[in-house]
């Protein structure tokens, strides 16, 4: 696997993190070391083994169906940056 | 105070301290205030993000109430440091990231209120490597830490080792009686190791993750950091709980791991694997690690040669696995409910990528793209999809080693502490650092680093022992047996306090 | 251009299409509690108070599994025959949106709670189709935005967030808009009957995805046959169709857009549209056009969710009758299969119906009753049958005195009356014996009846016997006499006997 800059750019719009152009080709290169280095695991014979999906032998825990929680929306807000009568406040999204 | 009583006072172990207090020789507001002061004193170290000293001696002034009233918990007016990855509620909680700005937590971490509960005292939140992702705390938005550790023949800036680097200056420049940290791929041996002191990474489960803020969720887990091995083994009684807020919390009782940690380790099987054998590592490694075994053979236990086959597949598999979880659980982080939020935005998606792009800095940012890269179509099933292949290989190693002994015994690390900056020039000279502890990670089990030796030049090298799942109290013997037989009683000169 | 929707084609300028229908329905989970958080489902609530700092994705929250969730999709599965996954997986699905504060979905992607089903839906024509189900999964609900409160930003609410959704996806296997229209009414009866979903469309607990294309004759029959979908067209999805009345408009719409694009020498493109109800139409969806990769993998703060086949057989076993049932039993008590269908296909309707049944109504004369009186009174004054005024009990009476006699079928409509109005819930004493309403069948009283218009009437009598017809005008004057309330049946046969009049064949 490589990837070049326009890849990294691509990437980082998924990731929502803006690269600056200027560390698009910088970052592809210190990416593609990593990935080179990770390919190894391809000599490995992986037929028949499960992936490792949990990592506890544990049956999933259930909680009983009760309200326990909520009804703070003071301290839901106390850290948001913008908010207004308990609505947390974003730029316009057009649907 | 005087600084000599003071320093008596910080120096003491976690036994030492609770058994004093407990006597009533000492009250926890002496205790508290030495520690208060050797921080602020500390501060050349930049081991704390956050100091709560008006705060601790409230809370050391409770327990030493309680202490009179014959009301005190397991840990009462024990001062500790807290890793500024579990949120405390009312005290800022920043993950050492620019993106959580002065994000003051409304909840407490389980591990956190489980030690508040027994009565210890928080003397504040200590510096880590961004968002947990490091080995040298040298990627912290705060500025790393520095070691208080120098080597014998140098005066250079050493790191403590990451990514719980302020966790482990605090407890070796006896800024704390102990404290917090957490391990993803061997955050908390790693530091321990390269600073003389305990560190302890639970099995997986074994303590809760709630309320700490999420680096790779299958790999995570807090645990102690401490003088002693009895230290490692009293805090671990009140960290570990079942909690039902945690669905990975696997339910099993706490058993009394300062009793387990007793005992002798006449025919305790200790495995070797030779695996961990590396070329081109420092001959002192080596002769450590040889030590080591020997050590526990004098004390009765049997030494066994195992192989763990897929030893040198652990790194990548965890440099797949581990950014993958992150980028996910990174996502949250986007300006809108707490935190940094990037000025003026043109749109949402200027709003997330600016935020994102402002507030985290290269390491954690190179970690998601790697986690994002390796999920994203096309690539989740040669990359994502293999590596959780590769764990269910490596622990399959694990489980049939331990089918022939009770512990492992390897190195922490490949070598001791570094000069800051030697390594943060190629991203994977710094993840090689992890190379002995990320294989406990993928397979879930407990570890825990005891500090060994010296170099030549004077810095620490600790040992690693590898346990099965669940099995803390057979480590904590086997380790204490490493403990008893190195003696190593050496602390860092202190160069930072005049 | 003809367009005989309801038909399996519309016809375009170069020939026949088939529309080709399958859905996606979002149904919100009856539950106390979200399904990872202890926070309340409750709708209508003030902004952002029923929120759980996991549902809102602060720092170190952790998901746990709510039981009563689980169950109502294992509860929905079983009743959509579906196949229960003893074994299923949570998956992440990534994306970034306001409303979705984790920046990712916790879902289920390739391993979901249920499997495969079906559902039987009875077309105007007589004909009963099934609808294949392909799965269904459970996964959290989104936040809410408001775009209207400001020019410039966009107000977040997460009330919403984490409540649980099931996600029933269909076989394309509708035809129509009124197939869609149809499953979709039966699919909300379904969960309304289990008790899992309340599918207040209006209040968005039910939410639809109709994914429509279109075909050339034949297509359809290839696809149904080799399970190629080559033989289909490309689908458009219509995002949130939230009202019953609009899946039919939208997908007739859509089918038409289709087909004149096509005929255009156009191509239709894969893509996510909208429904405007007042402007009648589908628009595309501009935001939603970016290629989504969500990066699935499994949630690693959960475990795999394994099922006790013990436990989903008590469930299996505690479903209450469904439609298909209840329509069967009911056409073997003797109603029409459209009768049936009609009293089945609302909960309320078959609740209602039953309780009359239990009160020891017949079917039939119940099942008439409610058709040609009752329903149409509700109807007029827009009550549903549960906020009816009538309880079953008191139509079950009413009807059950018609079939005793006791009262004439016309008597029964004004006690009906009088109960809409007096709400009495006891109409045979409150009503009827505390008015005097019972039928006269006292032979003496009739007859006394019969003198008393015979002597107030003699010319009638006399035109009578040249004209039998008049017989009519004697019962009716007799029924005033009597108060309306003698037994006309009992009044003819008296008055045949007394005026002498002939048999009629």
């Amino acid at each position: 696997m490589s990837v070049d800059k326009d890849t990294v750019r691509r990437i980082a719009r998924l990731a929502r993190i803006a690269v600056p152009d200027a560390r698009l080709e910088p970052m592809a290169a210190e990416l593609n070391g990593i990935f080179q280095w990770v390919e190894m695991l391809g000599e490995v014979n992986v037929e028949g083994v499960p992936a490792m999906t949990s990592v506890v032998a544990q049956k999933l825990k259930w909680r009983r169906d009760e309200v326990s929680d909520g009804g703070q929306a003071d301290a839901l807000m106390a850290n948001a940056p913008e908010g207004e009568d308990h609505f947390f406040i974003v730029p316009k999204v057009v649907e | 105070m005087p600084a000599s009583v003071s320093d008596e006072l910080t120096r003491m172990t976690l036994a030492e301290a609770r058994d004093a207090l407990r006597a009533k020789r000492i009250s926890s507001r002496e205790l508290t205030g030495a520690f208060v002061s050797a921080i602020e004193a500390g501060r050349p170290l930049n081991a704390f993000i956050t100091e709560a000293g008006e705060q601790a001696l409230h809370m050391a002034a409770a327990s030493d109430h309680r202490i009179a009233r014959g009301e005190a918990g397991e840990l009462e007016g024990l001062p500790l440091a807290i890793k500024d990855l579990f949120c405390t509620r009312g005290t800022r909680t920043t993950a050492a990231s620019k993106i959580l700005g002065d994000f003051v937590p409304p909840y407490e971490s389980t591990v956190t209120q489980n030690l508040w509960d027994a009565g210890a005292v928080m003397l504040g939140k200590t510096n880590l490597d961004e968002f947990a992702m490091g080995s040298s705390n040298e990627t912290s938005f705060f500025g790393p830490v520095i070691n208080p550790w120098r080597a014998n023949d140098s005066n250079a800036s050493l790191v403590p080792g990451g990514s719980s680097g302020g966790s482990a200056a605090a407890v070796a420049a006896d800024l704390c009686l102990a404290a917090t940290g957490t391990d993803t791929g061997g955050s908390i041996r790693q530091p321990a190791a390269v600073t003389g002191r305990v560190g302890l990474k639970p099995t997986y489960g074994r303590c809760s993750r709630f309320g700490i803020v999420a680096f790779a969720s299958s790999l995570d887990q807090a645990g102690p950091m401490t003088k002693t091995v009895r230290d490692a083994a009293i805090m671990l009684k009140t960290m570990a709980s079942v909690d039902p807020r945690d669905s990975t919390s696997v339910d099993l009782p706490v058993p009394d791991y300062e009793k387990l940690m007793e005992g002798p380790i006449k025919g305790l099987r200790v495995g070797i694997p030779k695996e961990y054998r590396i070329d081109g590592a420092p001959a002192e490694i080596d002769t450590l690690w040889t030590k080591g075994a020997e050590w526990l053979k004098a004390q009765g236990a049997e030494i066994v040669e195992i192989s763990l086959p897929h030893t040198k597949y652990a790194l990548p598999t965890y440099y797949i696995v581990a950014p993958a979880e992150a980028s996910s659980n990174l996502a949250r982080y986007d300006g809108v409910r707490f935190g940094h939020r990037a000025a003026g935005p043109r749109d949402i998606t200027d709003l997330y990528e600016r935020s994102r792009g402002e507030g985290f800095g290269a390491e954690v940012q190179r970690r998601v793209l790697i986690g994002t890269y390796v999920l994203s179509a096309g690539y989740y099933d040669a990359y994502y999809a293999r590596a959780q292949k590769l764990r269910t290989l490596i622990a399959r190693d694990f489980a049939s080693a331990f089918e022939k002994c009770d512990v492992l015994l390897t190195p922490s690390t490949p070598g001791p502490a570094f000069a800051v900056g030697a390594k943060t020039a190629d991203p994977l000279e710094m993840y090689l650092q992890d190379v002995f502890t990320v294989t406990v990670n993928l397979a879930g089990l407990p570890g825990i680093s005891v500090p060994a030796g010296l170099t030549a030049n004077g810095l620490p090298l600790g040992l690693q022992l590898i346990g099965k799942a669940f099995d803390e109290g057979t480590l904590l013997r086997a380790a204490r047996a490493v403990e008893d037989a190195a003696e190593f009683a050496h602390s860092p000169a202190k160069w930072w306090s005049a | 251009m003809n367009t005989s929707v309801g038909n399996k084609t519309i016809k375009g300028e170069t020939g026949a299409w088939e529309i080709v229908i399958g859905m996606e329905v979002h149904a919100q989970v009856l539950s106390q509690s979200k399904l990872f958080s202890g926070a309340s489902t409750r709708f209508g609530a003030d902004p952002n108070s029923q929120v759980s700092f996991i549902d809102a994705g602060f720092p170190g929250m952790l998901p746990v599994i709510n039981e009563k969730c689980v169950e109502q999709a294992v509860r929905t599965g079983l009743g959509l025959k579906a196949r229960i996954n003893l074994t299923s997986v949570f998956d992440r699905k990534n994306y970034f949106y306001p409303d979705l504060p984790q920046g990712y979905q916790i879902s289920q992607y390739k391993n979901p709670i249920v499997g495969e089903g079906e559902v039987l839906i009875d077309l105007k024509n007589g004909e009963t189709i099934k609808v294949g189900i392909e799965r269904l999964h459970l996964e959290q609900d989104a936040g809410k935005s408001l775009h209207d409160q400001s020019p410039d930003n966009s107000y977040v609410d997460l009330n919403r967030s984490g409540i649980a959704l099931m996600e029933i996806v269909t076989k394309p296997h509708m035809r129509s808009s009124e197939e869609a229209a149809a499953f979709l009414k039966k699919l909300r009866a379904i969960v309304r009957y289990l008790g899992t979903c309340d599918g207040n469309m209006d209040e968005g607990s039910m939410r639809a995805d109709v994914n429509v294309s279109v075909c050339r004759e034949g297509g359809y029959d290839e696809f149904r046959r080799t399970g190629s979908f080559k033989t289909l067209g490309t689908r458009c999805e219509i995002k949130n169709v939230n009202s019953m009345r609009f899946i039919a408009q939208a997908v007739e719409y859509e089918a038409r857009r289709q087909v004149d694009l096509i005929e255009g020498g156009g191509t239709v493109i894969q893509e996510t549209r909208l429904f405007d109800a007042r402007a009648g139409e589908t628009r595309s969806m501009r935001s939603k056009e970016e290629a989504h990769d969500y990066r699935y993998f499994p949630d690693p703060d959960l475990l795999p969710l394994e099922l006790d086949p013990a436990w989903v057989e008590e469930i299996r076993k505690s479903l209450p009758e469904l439609p298909d049932e209840k329509k069967a039993r009911l056409m073997n008590l003797g109603l029409s299969a459209y009768d049936a269908s009609v009293l089945v296909g609302e909960r309320e309707t078959a609740d209602y119906f039953e309780a009359m049944l239990a009160a020891g109504a017949e079917a039939k004369a119940a099942a008439n009753w409610l058709n040609n009186e009752y329903f149409g009174r509700l109807n007029k004054t827009g009550l549903s049958i549960a906020d009816g005024p009538v309880s079953a009990k008191a139509n079950a009476d009413i009807i059950a005195m018609v079939a005793e006699g006791l009262i004439s079928g016309k008597i029964a409509k004004d006690v009906l009356d009088i109960e809409w109005n007096e709400r009495t819930g006891d109409p045979r004493n409150a009503i009827v014996e505390a008015r005097g309403l019972k039928q006269v069948t006292d032979t003496g009283a009739i007859d006394a009846a019969i003198e008393a218009v015979i002597a107030a009437n003699p010319d009638k009598v006399e035109e009578v016997k040249a004209k039998p017809k008049l017989a009519a005008w004697f019962v009716g004057q007799v029924m005033r006499q009597t108060g309306g309330k003698a037994n006309p049946a009992a009044v003819n046969a008296a008055l045949k006997v007394r005026l002498n009049l002939p048999d009629e064949g």
